[in-house]
């Protein structure tokens, strides 16, 4: 209802300016990632095709883009293909790069992506995995599959609020323990919670004091 | 019964000590909560984050081109490395041309930053291990690649020497022939630290055996570059995924052995050796032509998401960027920390060993602090 008079008393205000240019306009595009699927004259290798037939149902999609593969894995079984990708022959992804997520705040369905960037240090290839996990949802641990994860994810959490399940050591990394917040999320302030600090200095001493109470016991 | 008496008698529990923030051997502002049984070290936890700066949060809220400044930032002794790689993914983004004097250029800065930063790492170790000699000979050479550097950019430190698509300017006149001159010099200059370290005892004692961590282990646990390479891991990202000019020269990628401080050590060292060598293939073989690709005056990359990865001196330096097509700002950026990966593992290199090894060893591992908590 609101979005119909937005629309007449912006239609009110700009007298029929170009009627014949605003009919053809194309719906927005979705906020998320495009991940375009694979085009037809694109070989999917061998290992993503074993990967499909030995695990049914953990691959979501296949998407390639400017050279790379990603393979989107339903959340609930990372690990599962994780552990596939490392020890399989052909595939061997041994070596985990990274680990990261990005923060789709106005997508349709679940908002984090989280998204693992591995290598191969027997056939010189690389692979991104990634799976599509709802606010509040917790992801396992790769941590056991590569121990490189471990500081990773640890960021993740930190930075995200992502909790991954089965995780040895799951501590803040770069802020302190006791930070409100996530900083990474879309939604969180680019100055940080430093309002408080300039628009009530009274109540940030109380705050202060409590934490160093908290400190001294 | 009588182990509590004896308990009693000889104190026998874990003693916990705190190593920095304010450490002058932490590399900046690092700290390890060290357990100790006497003078070994059982287990280390390592604290990081004094340095955050939310460098990836505030690249949502930049230009793609200011952000450049920003990778300045991170890694503030090899901020050359950084610059590129970033360039780099965002020209893949954009499917961008690079013109090729611009790519051998870059070569020649990436390639000068690794022998300055690798001389920091040589001059800092050997002093944390108690040989200050090294250091001001170190430092000295490293005198001139800066001047080198601010010749060409007019910075010393931090660089911002490379644009979306090429370089922001020719090299000066008569630089190249400074290059050269400086090769030569750097290869006399390293037989003098060698003379120093390579065969002293003192060094041998402090290093051999040290912080040993073996092939298998460093490839699951992330570690990149020359702590990778010191296991005998033959990965680089320059002859495995190769990127600027690097395709078109000849090198050799050393390795190590036994995966001890003093082979991370000697890779180092020919590393240096074979810098050198691209260097004077880029500079005898630098072509003719523009330094600036034809670049959209409006940079705005189409929706899409990817990773690239370059060699930096302290390991495999990546970005991962997604871009939603609308904005003048990547949607997230995240920079794979080479120094937070390698620094990942030292709990497992100081585990058994004395308190004076904690040192070694993280000056072996080469850590940037800046880089670590971005």
């Amino acid at each position: 209802m609101a979005d119909n008079e937005k629309q007449t008393t912006e239609a009110a205000a700009k007298p029929a300016a170009k009627p014949v240019a605003k009919a053809p306009a194309a719906p927005p595009p979705p906020p998320g990632p495009p991940d375009p699927p694979p085009p037809a004259d694109v070989e999917i290798p061998a290992h993503l095709q074993a990967l499909q037939a030995a695990l049914p149902g953990a691959v979501v999609a296949l998407s390639y883009y400017l050279r790379d593969w990603t393979v989107i894995v339903a959340p609930e079984r990372v690990v599962e293909t994780a552990g596939w990708l490392r020890q399989a022959e052909g595939a061997a992804f041994d070596y985990c790069s990274d680990v990261t997520a990005v923060d789709w705040l106005s997508r349709e369905g679940p908002r984090f992506d989280v998204v693992y960037c591995l290598y191969s240090t027997a056939t010189r290839q690389r692979l991104r995995m990634k799976a599509r996990l709802a606010d509040g949802a917790a992801i396992g641990s790769v941590a056991g599959v590569w121990s490189s994860a471990n500081w990773l994810e640890r960021e993740v959490y930190d930075m995200f609020g992502i909790t991954f399940t089965g995780h040895p050591d799951l501590r803040r990394i770069l802020m302190p323990e006791e930070w409100q917040g996530h900083p990474q999320r879309k939604d969180y302030p680019l100055e940080g919670p430093g309002e408080l600090i300039l628009e009530s200095p009274q109540e940030w001493l109380k705050l202060r004091q409590s934490f160093n109470e908290a400190e001294i016991e | 019964m009588e182990r509590d008496q004896a308990r009693r008698m000889f104190d026998t529990d874990e003693m916990v000590i705190n190593m920095g923030p304010q450490h002058p051997a932490t590399h900046g502002v690092l700290r390890v909560v060290l357990k100790l049984d006497g003078e070994k070290v059982v287990d280390a936890d390592v604290v990081i984050g004094y340095l955050h700066r939310g460098i990836e949060k505030l690249s949502e809220n930049r230009d793609w081109t200011q952000i450049v400044l920003l990778t300045d930032r991170m890694d503030y002794v090899a901020s050359a490395a950084a610059n590129l790689a970033y360039v780099e993914t965002v020209e893949k983004l954009l499917s961008l041309e690079v013109p090729r004097r611009a790519q051998y250029v870059r070569t020649i800065l990436a390639e000068l930053q690794r022998i300055a930063s690798h001389l920091v790492w040589l001059g800092s170790h050997a002093m944390d291990i108690g040989a200050v000699t090294v250091f001001l000979y170190c430092l000295r050479e490293r005198e001139l690649i800066l001047d080198l550097f601010e010749e060409f950019c007019g910075a010393r430190l931090t660089y911002n020497t490379m644009r979306i698509g090429g370089l922001p300017q020719d090299v000066p006149p008569l630089w190249d022939k400074k290059v050269l001159q400086f090769c030569d010099l750097q290869i006399e200059k390293l037989a003098e630290y060698e003379t120093l370290l390579t065969k002293n005892r003192i060094w041998l004692e402090r290093t051999k055996g040290i912080g040993v961590i073996s092939a298998a282990d460093a490839i699951s646990g992330g570690l990149c570059g020359p702590p990778l390479r010191g296991s005998g891991v033959r990965r680089d990202v320059r002859k495995d995924e190769p990127y600027a000019a690097y395709p078109e020269f000849e090198f050799d990628i050393p390795v190590g052995e036994h995966g001890d401080t003093y082979d991370r050590y000697l890779v180092r060292l020919a590393e240096i050796r074979q810098s050198v060598r691209i260097l004077r293939q880029a500079v005898e073989g630098l072509p003719e032509g523009p330094v600036m690709g034809k670049v959209p005056r409006l940079i705005k990359p189409p929706a899409g998401e990817t990773y690239h990865a370059n060699e930096s001196p302290k390991g495999e330096i990546g970005y991962f960027i997604a871009s939603d097509g609308k904005s003048t700002s990547p949607y997230r950026m995240r920079v794979r920390p080479p120094s937070f990966c390698n620094l990942q593992a030292l709990p497992q290199l100081v585990r058994g060993h004395l308190v004076a090894d904690v040192i070694a060893v993280i000056g072996t591992i080469d850590i940037v602090l800046g880089e670590v908590d971005r």
